[in-house]
Order: C-alpha cells, then structure tokens, then sequence
C-alpha cells in the first residue's frame, strides 16, 4: 500500500516536471535566467530585465510548435535584456495554474498560446489587476480585448484562400481533388478547408475524395492509397499539413503517378517545413503554405512600444504569410522560411 | 401439493453438452424439516440446486411451492429469492469489507437514503432473536468463517425465506462451530423453515437431518427417513455396492519394508513466516504420517513450510542424508516433493486451463520452459491418468472448472503423481468430496506408500488419519505438542493430546 | 432428449465451430468481405503494376489491407501474451513506438539530421531499437509484476511521457534517413510484388507459431493470469513470466516502429503510431480474448488485427465522411465486441441448438 502511494506520488511528480520544466528539453534557454553573469553588460545597460512569463502547447506536439518556441526562446533571451520563464501544457488548466503562477512571480508581460478559446477572464482580470500586460499569440481566445494588449495570429483562412487562388491560377483543364484534412474542427482545418469547400462549389471543382487524416501522414497514404486503389481519377492532392502530403506522396510513388512541377498530380502542403520546401525545391511538390510560427519579432515589437510609453494602434495582428511554388521558390526561400 | 409440503420437484431433467446431469429426479421438502440431499460427486446434488436457484434452467419438470397456485418458474436467481428460496453457499458470498449489518442489509434498500441506526438496530435485533454473538457495526472479514455463514443465513432468513439451502457449509468449520451452527438450523427448523443441507460429513447428516434424498448418476435413488435408513445403508446406497471394506483398508496392502537408509526427508527447526513454531521433522521411504490438530493448529503451515509455499526463515533440510536448501516450490519439486493444497479453488486447479493442461503442468514445469510436451504426449499423460484415478470428465479439453469437486480433486492428484514424487504432501486431499473417492484415495496413498513413495496426510476427520497413517504428528496452537506412532494410534489418545494437559510422549 | 445429446450430429459441427474463438473474428472479416463484394466488387480487384522504383508490385485493396494491417497485427501477438499474463493491457504501445523509431533514426542519421548516406547499417540500428524497446517493456514490466501496480496506470507513466523522450531522443529534430534500402522495410523489395510490411508480419507469426510451439510460454502466462497462486506453487515465477510477456512486446514494438519509420523514413512524434495501442487491445478484444486475462487464442488475435483494417480501408473506399467516420466505426466495433463476448456466443449456439432440434422435430412429425 506504502509503496503505491509512493509511486503514485513520484509518477505526478514526474508528470508536473514534465509540464512545467518541459523548456529543459530545449538546450537550457530558460537556463540563461540564472546564469546572468557573462551577458550582463548589455543588461546592465538598459537598466534592469523585463520579466516575462511565456506560457505555450508542448513543443513536441509539431514541427511548427518545436520551432515557434525555438523562436520566442531566441529572441527573450538575457542578451536582449529579458528575463524570461517558461511554461508548457496541452492542458488549459495547467496553463491558467503557469499563468496564476506568473501573475504571483510579477512578470511584466504574459505571452500566452492558450490551449482552449475559454476560461481565461479572471485570471486576466487578475494580471490586469496586478499591472501585468498580456499580449496572446498564435491563438486568439474569448475574452474581452480590454484583457490584453495585442493578439498576434495567423489568419487561417486566408492561408486557404491564398492557396486556393494559387490553385486556380493554375488554370488546369478540370479539378479533381483530393482532400485531406486535419483532425476536425481544429482551427487550421476550418479554416484551410472553408477556402477549398466555397472555391470547389462555386467553379464546380471535383472533390473526389474528402477525408480526415488527422495531421497523420500514415493515415493520409492510406486514404490516398483506398482511391488509387478504386481506380478514382484526380489531378491534386490538397494536404492541410506537410505530413499528410507526404503519405500522399508515398502512395502516389507506391503507384507510379507522377507528381510535382510538369506532372500528372499536383501536390499542396502546408506548414513550410524545411523538409517540405526542399521537395518543393526538387519540384516534386507544387505548393506549400506558410503558417508563420515567427511571432517573436512581433511581440517583442510591441513590447519595445509598450516600453516607450506608445500605445498600440491595432489589437490584433495578423502576421504576414507566404505561399511558396515550386516553379519559382529558392535556396533562400527554403534556408529562411524552412521550420 | 401433499399437506405440509413446502417445495415439491417433479420429474426434473437438465442436460449439459454431452452428460445428462439430472433424469426424471423428485424432490419434497416439509415444513419444518431438515432435509439431507445426499450422493456422490457427479450425482446431480449441485445441479438440482442450481435449477431450484435459478441458476440453470430446467430442461422439463415442474417446481411447486406453498403459497403458490400451479407450477412456478424459476428463470433466475432473483426469481428464486422472490418465491422465498435463499441460499448459502460454501464459499461466503458477503462483502467481506462492509459491517455485518451492511451485509445483512445491502441490495434490498428502499430506494433513497439509509438509516443507518435503523439498520444497525434491526440487525443487532435479528441477530440477537438467533442467538449470533456479533456486532452490527464489526466489520464482516474481522468475524470467524463460522460466524460469516450464520450471518449470511441471518441475511436469508430476514428476506423471510422458507426454503433456505445450506451447500456444503460446515466445510470449514471446526466443531464448536458446527455445534453452533447447528444449533442456529434447529431454530429455524422450530421456525418452520425447510432447510436442505447439502453435506459430505455423514456424522452431521445423522446429528440434525430428519430426512434424506439420495441422488446417483443424476438418478432419484430414494427418500428415507433417517431412523430406517443406517449408516452403512446409505453409503452403499450413494456408491450403488455394497461396501464391505470401508473399515480396515490398511490391513489389506502390504507394507513396504524400511530399509534403513537416511530419512527421504528430514527437517530441523523449520520454521516460516506463517507463526508456526520452529519443528523438527521427519519422513521415511514408504512411510504414511500425518499432521492433526483442530483447524488452525499450524498443520498446514508446517507442510507449506516443507515444499516451501510460505517464505522460510530457518531451518536446515535434508533429503536422503544430503543437505538441500527448498526455499520456493520449485527447489521442492525439483527434490522430488509433491504438494497438494488444501484450498483446492484458490490453490490448486487453474480454473479455465483443460484437464489435460491441469494434469501436465507441474511436471512441465519441471521439465523446464524449453521443453514443452507435445500435444499427443500430454494427452496420452492425461489419459494415462484420467483412468487410472477414473476421473470423470467428457474429454481431456474439458476446463477442469467445469468438473465436481471431486474430480477436481483427482485432477490434481493426477498432477502429482505424474511427477513421481518421492514425497508426496496431501492437505486435506479428500475436503468436500464425496465417500467413494475418499475411499479410492485412501487405498491408492496406502498403495504409493507400499511402492516406496513416502507419504504425508492431513485431514480434518481422524478416523480418515487413523486408517492411513502409521505415525502422527500432533499440533496445538502452532506447535508441535506430540508424536504418537503404533498402539498409541487411537481415537482417545489422539482427542487427549489435541486437547494437551497430559503427557503423551 | 437423445437427438439433442448426440454428439455426432451435423449442427454439432457446426455449433463446435461456433464455439470456437476463432470462429467470430472471421466470420466478421467474411461479413465485411460480403459487403463489400455487394457493394462494390471491384473492391477486390488486384493489379500487377509498376512502382516508380521501377519493379513490379501487387496493389488493391487487398494489398493495402494487408499492408496497413501487418503492424497492427504484429502488435496484438505482443498485447495478447500481456493481456493473458498480467490481466491488462499496456496502453504505451504508441508512445513506445515514437521511441523505438526515435531511436532507430539516431542510430541511422547520427548527429546529423540529413545526412548523406546512412551512418550505420541498418540492422545496427534496429537491434539498437529493440534493445531500447524492450527496456521500456521490462520497465513496464517490472512495475506490473513486481510492484503489482495495475498494468494501465504502470503503462500510463510511458503513455504520458513517451513521446517527449521520443523527441528528445534526436533534439526535436526530424531527421530523415537517406537511401532506397531503407525505405524496403516499409514499402517493397524490388523484385517482390508483395509489400515488406506483410512479409514481415508473416514472419512475425512463424516465429510466434515456433515460440508457442518450441516454449512454454502459453501455457504459463495462461496460467499466471488465470491463478498466480497455483502457479507459484507449481514451480513458475509468475513475475518473471509477466515480464517476460512485456519484454516481448517490446520487441514486437520494435518491429513496428521499424516498418512505420520506414515507410515515410522519418517520423512525427506526436502523431506517429497515435492511438494504436488501443487498436490493438480491440484486437485482442476482437479475437474473442478476455481482456481481463487468462485462456487466449493468438490467431483469433492477429485475424482481429486484419479485421480492424478491413473495416478501416471499406470506410476509406466508401467515403465515409470525415465527422462521422469515427461514429461508423463505433458501432461497428460494438457490434463486434458483443458478439465475441462469450456469454453472447453461448447464448447464440443454445439458440442455434434450440432452432435445429425445433426443425428436427417438424421433420420428424412430417
């Protein structure tokens, strides 16, 4: 019984660790919040540290995560005279305790990637309360916009529509698509599958097959496997993530269709992984969407007007997106807007 | 119905793929009465039990009981509560971690909410008007096997049962026990409850029963009074022979002639973690001797302490004059020792494995993990042994749950002998199984031990110990109190050292 | 009485076979086959075409079935023999996968996340793969056996964490193994039109069919999981047998997270093999095993493994709607389930028992 009741404790130990020292994984960016001494100088210049509290999902959840908060780990660093702590969670509760947590630590800014859209106000009241300014990014949440200073998101339908037009600028003699979806009702996937549905139904667009392959590139070979194998014809493979094209893509080679720039199928991702931009590169894919994990330039942006005293003119940011063609993309293109 | 019948069976048939476990059978219980059903394993005792519970349904026949107009139908066991059939099984079915009103109370609330000083009261007023010394608020694991049971018949006979089935449920009690059960039955005799009691104990059948139905081959053999119907009559009525030589099998087999040697087995200071007190013991080839003392004496923990069942904390142990070290079963088994458990469910059989997978497992065991039998080999080992220990079962694939007791039991056995132990140790071998297999174990220990197997036995009835052992190990209170060995052997002498006070050795 | 009793009869057949384990996972995989032989039968078409690799290779339905199937069944061997020893079922299997493969991109890639040619040969890489894999299992292992901690909150501490060691394994990187051999273990050896993945379930199933055979390792974790008790007093280790059922699993493990790492040769740690732990416990579950332990049947298993993917590739063929997928795929899963429960198919053969001696007897009076 004694035993148990040990175990039990260690394994949620192990479990909030896991949560709240997740940044440990990450090479010790939240390390430099101690060892202050070799980037003083700069520091010690501008006077004392801005204390921030960033609370974000999990950086193994994806590619995009892993590199947004390689990101933000860069930029709030002590060198650019930040003092910045870390929080991680899949979970909105736990972010509201990391939240409450830093309210209590008097951070100067909250940085916050909520998980959930709701259940935010009153610890935002709190941070109001205590003078602790908030500034979302990457997820808008329901809340009022008095709460925070700045919301930075990328708008995911016109991440759609930018590819859609793309698309249609093809000019291709008939559309017969192939869609894979995210894993349903997530924002990316309303939002990158809205632009295909309204485009498809207004020019008459075949879709020959709709399915979700939940972010998984398995799951997306197998679907595209299930057509080639019922002998369905198509000409695009519409993917909503990088992933999910590449299982397509695996099906395509398993079956000897010819897929790229120039060839029988056209292939579309999303997310601009690296990986994904040099197939692009070597014209194997046609297109790949941006979805700008970069928000740390943004912020910090906004932070530096805070700072001097300026008021933000607009609440929510929506931060520049690319769409990148195989046709026309660069060694360049893939070096700095690969994640 | 017949005046003054409480329940009446009427030419009841239930099968089961491939055996005919109940034909054209009648039962009648009175008011009032204690009622013994009686016969071997296999007879059909269990069956009909279950069909008068619901817990099978019949395949033909009629059930009538009092207070019900034309033929009942008992689909289900709730159904047989309703009509006022309640049952206590051998093994207590209670909460073991809920108070003994709890117990006697749960399942038939009212609906919303619990008084729990009510409750408690009514229990502790039922318990009282039948003379069980407990309290309501103890927890039920906290009171004795014996006192579990009257409780769980407290429960029965407060749902105002009239028909209260008692299976098996001296099994595990000790005398004063059984005395006060017994006692408990009378009173509810007085109250005008039928009671059949299902028992392999033929002491208890003629102390309390009034009438008795005997059952063979799932046949009716017959209804007698217990007055018209002696001892020996009705075991050869349950056997379907004639016995003559249940008296005095020993004399019959010869005995095997000590040679001399070094003991097969010899232990000094065993001692294990069970609270036993450390003992000095030993088993010669051929020999027969036994543990005795009440239940609770330490007699298992001694031989659980040899095959090394239970954790050993000292002692030293050799076998054949060599030292050996037995601190888990499989050192035992690889020296050649052999242990049936007493608790034959919890220890012995693997419930859902074939008789045939039962059989050979611990000499599979033994053999090692990468040298597993074929298919053929372990069926002609189970069939092998199937015949020789004539058990009854359809096949070598039947699992060895859906067996009786008994041929459980001989299963076991089977197991063991398959080993050829030297040592061979049986806890209780013949609990809970019905007089003809007792006998046939008997001989066949008496036989292995003329063969030169070296033989412990224990069992709760002495006469059983007097006709196979030729030594006995007495035990009280954990601790080994005497020895007694050849003319010393005797009912008296035996009761006068359980009970201490005396010197007998 | 006696026409029912006799043992000889036709229907006893076929009610023998209705008892059977095995008997409701392929009756389920016929019923799936018939629909869709109804609905389509071009479902079953099979062709022998060219792959851009150049060779020739089998494709249709089928062929992915069997494909997509293989990991899922090679993981049930591993689940049945936990399920049947230690009476639960290790829910880390995904979470075990991502490390396993993790581990196996290291081993291949170096420190280097694109590199040129592989860094070390790949059976180096797997054998390092499997030794990790199966020390997770022993991990698990040792807490269900030893520490008697129940088998789903043991195998909850590697289902949380699981995949964040994955990551950690290769930095967060994804690396990405170079070379067409590697990608064999996923896809098709040249010359050989059948897909490596059933090629090697296959030879998962001789090597299981020889451990079953050549071990006693049935007949103990039967009878752990059925009464520890009696085992122990039969001379087994009933730890040692619980962990040794996991360090298999490990190593079943081991050998999926090699064909999945190698179909797409690199890996996503938070979606790879998601969710297929419970895949194969319905596996398990499908193949009319208890899941509370004790007696099992590994083939009745492994064809519940196919089973599950026949169903899945039908409601990829037929469209399914991507909302309601998960929807169609519960009831017939429940179907399923029931119907292999045993009380459900006792009950089913007395039916069918009742129904022929009803016949026999209109036959007789007629």
């Amino acid at each position: 019984m004694k035993l148990k009741k040990m175990l039990s404790l260690i394994v949620t130990a192990a479990l909030c660790t896991s949560v709240f020292a997740g940044c440990g994984n990450n090479g010790g960016g939240t390390a430099s919040t101690t060892t202050a001494a070799p980037a003083g100088t700069q520091a010690a210049s501008s006077g004392k540290l801005i204390k921030v509290g960033i609370i974000n999902n999990d950086p193994n959840e994806s590619g995009y995560r892993t590199a947004n908060d390689k990101d933000l780990q860069a930029t709030f660093c002590e060198a650019n005279g930040f003092d910045a702590k870390f929080a991680y969670s899949l979970k909105n509760d736990e972010q509201i305790t990391a939240a409450q947590k830093f309210i209590q630590d008097e951070v100067d800014y909250l940085l916050l990637s909520a998980a959930d859209t709701a259940g935010w106000d009153s610890v935002l009241k709190d941070a109001q309360a205590q003078g602790v300014k908030v500034i979302l990014f990457d997820r808008t949440i329901d809340a009022d916009p008095s709460l925070y200073e700045a919301s930075i998101v990328s708008d995911m339908a016109k991440e759609g529509e930018t590819a859609v037009e793309w698309l249609k600028s093809q000019n291709l003699s008939k559309y017969e698509v192939i869609h894979l979806q995210g894993v349903m009702g997530s924002a990316a996937q309303k939002g990158r599958s809205g632009a295909l549905d309204a485009t498809a139904k207004e020019l008459g667009w075949t879709i020959v097959t709709q399915q979700t392959a939940e972010w998984n590139a398995e799951k997306a070979q197998q679907i595209v496997q299930a057509a080639i194998d019922s002998n369905k014809s198509f000409n695009v493979i519409y993917a909503e993530n990088d992933d999910m094209a590449k299982g397509a893509v695996a099906a395509l080679d398993k079956a000897n269709i010819s897929h790229g720039v120039g060839k029988d199928v056209i292939v579309m991702g999303f997310d601009c992984n690296k990986w994904a931009l040099e197939e692009l590169l070597k014209q194997n894919w046609n297109y790949d969407g941006q979805c700008n994990p970069f928000q740390s330039s943004y912020i910090k942006d906004i932070i530096d007007k805070l700072e001097a005293g300026e008021t933000i003119a607009q609440k929510t940011i929506i931060m520049n997106e690319k769409g990148f063609d195989a046709s026309t993309i660069t060694q360049e293109d893939v070096d700095n807007y690969g994640i | 119905m017949q005046q003054g019948s409480l329940l009446e069976m009427r030419g009841i048939y239930k099968s089961f793929p491939g055996v005919k476990a109940l034909q054209n059978v009648d039962f009648t219980l009175r008011e009032g009465e204690i009622h013994a059903l009686m016969g071997e394993n296999g007879a059909g005792k269990s069956t009909l039990i279950k069909v008068l519970t619901g817990v099978h349904v019949k395949d033909e026949g009629e059930i009538f009981i009092k207070g019900h107009d034309g033929a009942v139908q008992i689909r289900s066991p709730q159904e047989a509560q309703r009509v006022g059939i309640s049952t206590v099984y051998q093994e207590i079915t209670l909460c073991p971690n809920l108070s003994v009103a709890e117990n006697i109370f749960i399942g038939r609330g009212s609906g919303a909410g619990v008084n729990w000083r009510e409750m408690n009261k009514k229990a502790g007023q039922l318990l009282d008007s039948l003379g069980i010394a407990v309290k309501p608020t103890q927890q039920l694991a906290s009171c004795s096997i014996a006192v579990q049971q009257m409780i769980a018949i407290a429960r029965a006979v407060d749902m105002e049962c009239s028909v209260l089935i008692l299976d098996e449920p001296t099994s595990s009690l000790d005398e004063s026990e059984v005395a006060k059960l017994f006692g408990l039955m009378r009173q509810l005799k007085g109250r005008g409850v039928g009671i059949i009691f299902v028992t392999h104990f033929l002491d208890q059948v003629y102390e309390v029963c009034d009438r008795i139905t005997v059952l063979r081959d799932g046949q009716l053999v017959g209804e007698y009074e217990i007055e018209n119907l002696p001892r020996v009559q009705l075991v050869s009525k349950m056997l379907g022979k004639e016995l003559d030589d249940m008296a005095d099998i020993k004399n019959d087999i010869p005995v095997f002639k000590e040679d001399g040697e070094a003991p097969v087995y010899e232990a000094e200071q065993l001692c294990s973690t069970e609270g036993i007190k450390p003992f000095n013991f030993n088993i010669r080839r051929g020999e027969v001797n036994g543990f005795t003392g009440l239940l609770g004496s330490g007699r298992s923990e001694c031989v659980r302490a040899i095959y090394g069942a239970d954790t050993v904390t000292s002692g030293t142990v050799k076998m054949e004059g060599k030292p050996v070290k037995i601190t888990k079963p499989k050192n035992a088994m690889k020296n050649g020792i052999a242990y049936l458990p007493e608790d034959r469910k919890r220890d012995g059989i693997v419930g859902d494995l074939s008789v045939r997978e039962n059989i050979i497992l611990a000499l599979q065991v033994k053999t090692g993990f990468f040298r597993p039998f074929s298919k053929a080999k372990a069926t002609e080992f189970a069939e092998e042994y199937i015949k020789l220990l004539d058990i009854k079962t359809a096949s070598v694939n039947t699992p060895i749950k859906s067996l009786s007791g008994g041929n459980q039991q001989k299963v076991i056995l089977a197991r063991w002998l398959l080993t050829h132990p030297k040592y061979l140790i049986l806890d209780e071998p013949t609990r809970g199984i019905d007089v003809g297999t007792k006998v046939d174990i008997q001989k066949l220990v008496l036989k292995l031990a003329s063969e030169g197997m070296s033989i412990t036995f224990i069992s709760s009835e002495t006469d059983e110990m007097l006709r196979t052992c030729s030594r006995l190990l007495v035990m009280r209170d954990r601790k080994l109190v005497g020895e007694l060995t050849g003319d010393q052997l005797t009912q008296n002498t035996i009761m006068a050292t359980i009970a201490g006070g005396e010197k007998n050795v | 009485m006696s026409e029912k009793l006799d043992p000889k009869g036709k229907g006893s057949v076929l009610s023998g076979l209705l008892r059977n384990q095995i008997f409701i996972p392929f009756a389920a995989l016929i019923l799936l086959a018939l629909f869709n032989l109804i609905a389509d039968p071009t479902f079953f078409a099979l062709a022998l075409k060219q792959n851009s690799a150049g060779s020739y290779i089998l494709s249709g339905n089928l062929i992915s079935i069997i494909d997509n199937g293989s990991e899922l069944a090679i993981l049930a061997i591993g689940m049945t023999l936990v399920t049947a020893s230690s009476k639960g079922q290790d829910i880390s299997v995904g979470a075990a996968i991502a490390i396993s493969g993790s581990v196996l991109l290291r081993v291949l890639c170096g420190d280097n996340t694109r590199p040129e040619t592989i860094q070390a040969p790949i059976f180096v890489g797997f054998l390092a793969a499997a030794v990790v894999s199966m020390l997770f299992g022993a991990f698990n292992g040792v807490l269900v056996a030893y520490f008697r901690i129940q088998p789903m909150v043991a195998t909850l501490i590697l289902f949380t964490a699981g995949r964040s060691i994955a990551a950690w394994i290769n930095n967060n990187e994804l690396p990405i193994v170079p070379g067409e051999e590697f990608t064999y273990f996923g896809g098709y050896i040249p010359g050989i039109p059948l897909p490596t993945p059933f090629l090697i379930a296959i030879l998962c199933f001789i090597l299981t069919w020889l451990m079953l055979k050549f071990t006693n390792i049935g007949l103990y974790s039967q009878s752990v999981g059925i009464n520890e008790k009696t085992s122990r007093l039969n001379g087994l280790n009933p730890e040692l047998i619980k962990l040794t059922t996991y360090i298999i699993l490990g190593l079943c493990i081991a050998v999926t997270g090699l064909i999945k790492v190698s179909r797409l040769s690199t890996i996503n740690y938070s979606v790879i093999a998601k969710d297929i732990e419970m895949d194969a416990i319905l596996a398990v579950a499908l193949g009319g095993n208890s899941l509370s332990g004790g007696k099992f049947n590994m083939a009745a298993s492994i064809v519940g493994a196919y089973v599950i993917q026949f169903l899945t590739t039908t409601l990829y063929k037929f469209d399914v709607q991507a909302t309601a997928l998960p929807a169609y795929k519960a009831v017939v899963v429940i179907a399923l389930v029931v119907l292999s429960a045993p009380v459900v198919r006792e009950k089913f053969s007395r039916l069918m028992k009742k129904l022929r001696s009803s016949n026999h007897a209109a036959a007789e009076s007629a």
